[in-house]
C-alpha cells in the first residue's frame, strides 16, 4: 500500500444520506473475480440518470467525495471501496460511516474521514458555488481545506498510522505469529472443526 | 485460553466474555486487539480476490480445518444440473471450486446436500456453537450470534487476513442490551420483533455496538427465531447480535454432524453455561420493547428502519422532524411509488418471496405452509419459495411442504440466496412490488427498479392469499365475514 499524507483534488458533492453499499455498487457487479476495473460500476444505477452529479463533466477526475451521513451502510462488499478507488477517489468525507465500510476503506488506502453535519453542509455549499474546486485533505493534521475553509475530520489513530506508513495488515499480524501458535496450542479440543467432514443422515 | 489476564473479577456481558476468551494479543496505545477466529465461512462472491492475495504473497490458508465454503449467492434455483447460464456467475463459482481445491478447503457445491446459504449451512452442520468467534465475508454473519457466538461480517481484505492468520485485528465494541419482555400474540414472530427494533433505533442506531437480545420474549423463541433476529442486527448498523445460549440452544445442537460428542459435549456445555451476561454487568446502552403489544410489522421505504405496524399507514414525510430523515422518506416514497397516508393493507403486491438467510429454514417454510394449506394464490401474484439449503429442501419435501406450496400455486425452487439480492436470474422487474421475507429493501436490491416490503413468513403467506399486504389476522376476519 502506498503511503498517504496529503491529497489535493477535485471535490464531488453527494448530497444524499444513507448511501448504502448496494447503491455504491449494485450486486450484479459483484460477479467479477478481479480486484480492479470496477470504475464503471460505481453508483451504476444512479449514473443512468444524466443529471446525477457524477455525470457532470465539471467534476471529472474527482478525488474527494463529500457525502451525507451513513455512507457505506449495508452489505459488507469491499467492492464498494474498490469501485471508489478505481474511479479515482482517495478520500470520502461523511458525518457517519457504516462500520464495515470504514474498516474496508482503511485496508485499501481509501481515507474515510468523519466530519460534522454542519461542516458537510459548508463543504457542499462551497463546492457547489465553485464546481470543480480542489480540496486538500491532510492526514497528518486531520483537516480538509477548500478555499478559506478548513474543517477537521476524525479517523482513528491506528488506521491513520497504517495509512501514513502504508502498512500491509497481514504482514503486521504475522509478526505476532508465535503468539497465534501459542494460542492455538491451548484451544479446547471440543471447539468445532470443519475437517474431517462429518455427516449425519436425515 | 490467553496469556492476557482474564478479568474474572469484574462482571461481564456475554460479548465481553467471548471476546476475552479469544484474545491472542491485547492492543496497546490505540492499536486493536488480535482476536482468534474459530470458524471461517466462505462463499463465491467475496473470496476470489482474497485467494488471489494469498497466492500473490505465497501464503497458505493457515487453518483449512476451521474453514468451510459453500455456493449460494450466484447459484440458480432452477435446472441446477445444467451449466450456469450466466457466464460471469459461472466463472465465479468455478473460481471458488478451483481455489478450494488448491488451498484444501472443504466445499459444498451445487447439488450437495449441505449446499445452501452460508448462514443456514453453518448452524445446520452444528459448526456454529456457543462461545465461538465466526466470521464470513458477508454482513449477515450476525445470524450465528443466535447461538451466543461472536459472529462478524467482514470485507474481502479481512477474509484474506483470516485465511492467512486465523485472526482479526479488532477494536473492542460497545455493548447494547435489547430487552424484549412479554409474550408474542399468535401471528407475531421474531421477524416482527427485529423490524420493530430497527424502526425504533434506526439503521445507524447500533453502530459500534454488539447487540445482546434478552428478555422473556427472546428466551421463548426457537433457534430459528433467534437466528432471524440476530441476522438483521446488521440492518440496525450493529457489528453483531447475540443471544445467550440455553437449553433451547443445546437441544438444537445435540446430534448435529459437528456438535461435540461424548465427554467433549459435557466439557463444552460446562463452558457454554458460563457465557450468560453476569448479573450486574453494565451495558453501554439499553433498549426496551414490549412483546405483548407488538403487531405484524412491515416496511414502507427503502431501508429496513422505515417500517410500521401492518395496521398503520404510509407515513407522511412532512411530519418527520429530522431533515435528513425527511428527505430520505420523500425519496423512498417516490421510489416505492406510495402516497403518504395509504393504509399499508391497501398495498398490492406482484410477487411474494419466501427465502433468504433471514427466513428460509424449515420452521419458516412450515409456518407459511400452515397458512396457505388448502388455499390458492391471489390472481396475478407469483410466489417464489426458496429453501435456505439443500438439506432444508429435502426436509421440507419429506414433510410434504413442497406439495402444499405447489398446490397453492407457488414455485418450489432449489436452495440459495436467490431473490434476496438478485445475483442469479431470480429478480424483480422494474416497478414490480414484492413482499419479501429477506432483510434488505434497498433500492434495486431485488432487481433494478424493484420495490420491496420486508415481512415475516406469516405475512408473506397471508399476502400471497389476499394479494395485498396482509397478516394471518386478516385471514381470520375474512373467514368471519363469509
Ligand atoms: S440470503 Fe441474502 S442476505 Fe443472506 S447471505 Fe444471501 S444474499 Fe446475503
Amino acid at each position: 500500500m502506498e503511503k498517504f499524507t496529503t491529497v489535493t483534488g477535485v471535490a464531488l458533492p453527494l448530497r444524499r444520506s444513507n448511501v448504502d453499499t448496494d447503491q455504491i455498487i449494485p450486486a450484479v457487479y459483484l460477479k467479477r473475480v478481479t480486484k480492479t476495473g470496477f470504475e464503471d460500476a460505481l453508483f451504476a444505477r444512479w449514473r443512468a440518470d444524466p443529471d446525477f452529479v457524477l455525470n457532470d463533466p465539471v467534476y471529472a477526475g474527482a478525488r474527494v467525495l463529500v457525502a451525507g451521513a451513513d455512507f457505506g451502510t449495508g452489505s459488507s462488499r469491499e467492492h464498494a471501496v474498490w469501485a471508489l478507488r478505481d474511479y479515482g477517489f482517495d478520500v470520502v468525507l461523511s458525518p457517519r460511516f457504516g462500520d464495515i465500510f470504514r474498516g474496508n476503506s482503511g485496508k485499501q488506502g481509501l481515507l474515510a474521514g468523519q466530519i460534522s453535519e454542519a461542516d458537510a453542509q459548508r463543504l457542499w455549499d462551497i463546492i457547489e458555488a465553485d464546481p470543480g474546486v480542489e480540496l486538500t485533505v491532510d492526514l497528518v493534521s486531520r483537516t480538509a481545506r477548500v478555499g478559506a475553509l478548513t474543517v477537521p475530520f476524525e479517523i482513528d489513530d491506528y488506521t491513520r498510522w497504517r495509512l501514513l506508513e502504508g502498512l500491509d495488515d497481514i504482514g503486521l499480524t504475522l509478526r505476532d505469529e508465535s503468539r497465534i501458535a501459542e494460542f492455538e496450542s491451548q484451544r479446547e479440543p471440543w471447539r468445532p472443526r470443519t475437517l474431517p467432514a462429518r455427516q449425519v443422515s436425515l | 485460553m490467553t496469556d492476557a489476564p482474564l478479568p474474572e473479577e469484574r462482571t461481564r456481558t456475554l460479548a465481553e466474555k467471548v471476546w476475552d476468551r479469544h484474545l491472542v494479543a491485547k492492543g496497546e496505545n490505540g492499536t486493536p486487539d488480535l482476536i482468534y477466529i474459530d470458524l471461517h465461512l466462505v462463499h463465491e462472491v467475496t473470496s476470489p480476490q482474497a485467494f488471489d492475495g494469498l497466492r500473490l504473497a505465497g501464503r497458505p490458508v493457515r487453518r483449512p480445518d476451521l474453514t468451510i465454503a459453500t455456493e449460494d449467492h450466484n447459484t440458480p434455483t432452477l435446472a441446477i444440473d445444467r451449466p450456469i447460464a450466466d457466464l460471469t456467475s459461472r466463472t465465479q463459482i468455478e473460481t471458488l471450486r478451483r481455489n478450494c481445491e488448491e488451498f484444501g478447503i472443504r466445499l459444498h457445491s451445487l447439488g450437495d446436500i449441505e449446499q445452501g446459504i452460508v448462514h443456514v449451512v453453518g448452524p445446520q452442520l452444528g459448526l456454529t456453537q456457543p462461545g465461538i468467534t465466526v466470521v464470513c465475508g458477508d454482513s449477515h454473519t450476525s445470524t450465528h450470534g443466535a447461538f451466543g457466538a461472536m459472529a462478524l461480517g467482514i470485507g474481502t481484505s479481512e477474509v484474506e487476513h483470516v485465511m492467512a492468520t486465523q485472526t482479526l485485528s479488532l477494536k473492542p465494541f460497545k455493548t447494547m442490551a435489547i430487552t424484549v419482555d412479554g409474550t408474542l400474540r399468535p401471528g407475531v414472530t421474531a421477524k416482527d420483533i427485529i423490524l420493530a427494533v430497527i424502526a425504533k433505533i434506526g439503521t445507524g442506531g447500533g453502530q459500534g455496538y454488539v447487540l445482546e437480545y434478552r428478555g422473556s420474549a427472546i428466551r421463548a423463541l426457537s433457534m430459528e427465531g433467534r437466528m432471524t433476529i440476530c441476522n438483521m442486527s446488521i440492518e440496525a448498523g450493529a457489528r453483531a447480535g447475540m443471544v445467550a445460549p440455553d437449553a433451547i440452544t443445546y437441544d438444537y445442537l445435540r446430534g448435529r454432524a459437528h456438535a461435540p460428542e461424548g465427554q467433549d459435549w459435557f466439557d463444552a456445555v460446562a463452558y457454554w453455561d458460563t457465557l450468560a451476561t453476569d448479573d450486574g454487568a453494565v451495558f453501554d446502552a439499553e433498549v426496551f420493547l414490549d412483546a405483548d403489544t407488538l403487531e405484524p410489522f412491515v416496511t414502507w421505504g427503502t431501508n429496513p428502519g422505515q417500517g410500521v405496524s401492518l395496521s398503520g399507514d404510509v407515513p407522511n414525510p412532512a411530519g418527520i422532524v429530522d431533515a435528513n430523515e425527511r428527505s430520505a422518506a420523500e425519496r423512498a416514497l417516490e421510489y416505492m411509488d406510495l402516497a403518504a397516508g395509504t393504509p399499508m393493507k391497501d398495498i398490492r403486491v406482484d410477487t411474494v418471496f419466501l427465502g433468504s438467510c433471514t427466513n428460509s429454514r424449515v420452521e419458516d417454510l412450515r409456518a407459511a405452509a400452515e397458512i396457505i394449506r388448502g388455499r390458492t394464490l391471489a390472481p396475478g401474484v407469483r410466489m417464489l419459495v426458496v429453501p435456505g439449503s439443500a438439506r432444508v429442501r429435502i426436509e421440507a419435501e419429506a414433510e410434504g411442504l413442497d406439495r402444499i406450496f405447489t398446490d397453492f400455486g407457488a414455485e418450489w425452487r432449489f436452495a440459495g440466496c436467490s431473490m434476496c439480492l438478485g445475483m442469479n436470474p431470480d429478480q424483480l422487474a422494474p416497478g414490480e412490488r414484492c413482499a419479501s421475507t429477506s432483510n434488505r429493501n434497498f433500492e434495486g436490491r431485488q432487481g433494478k427498479g424493484g420495490r420491496t416490503h420486508l415481512v415475516s413468513p406469516l405475512v408473506a403467506a397471508a399476502t400471497a392469499i389476499r394479494g395485498t399486504l396482509s397478516s394471518p389476522w386478516d385471514l381470520a376476519q375474512d373467514g368471519e365475514k363469509k
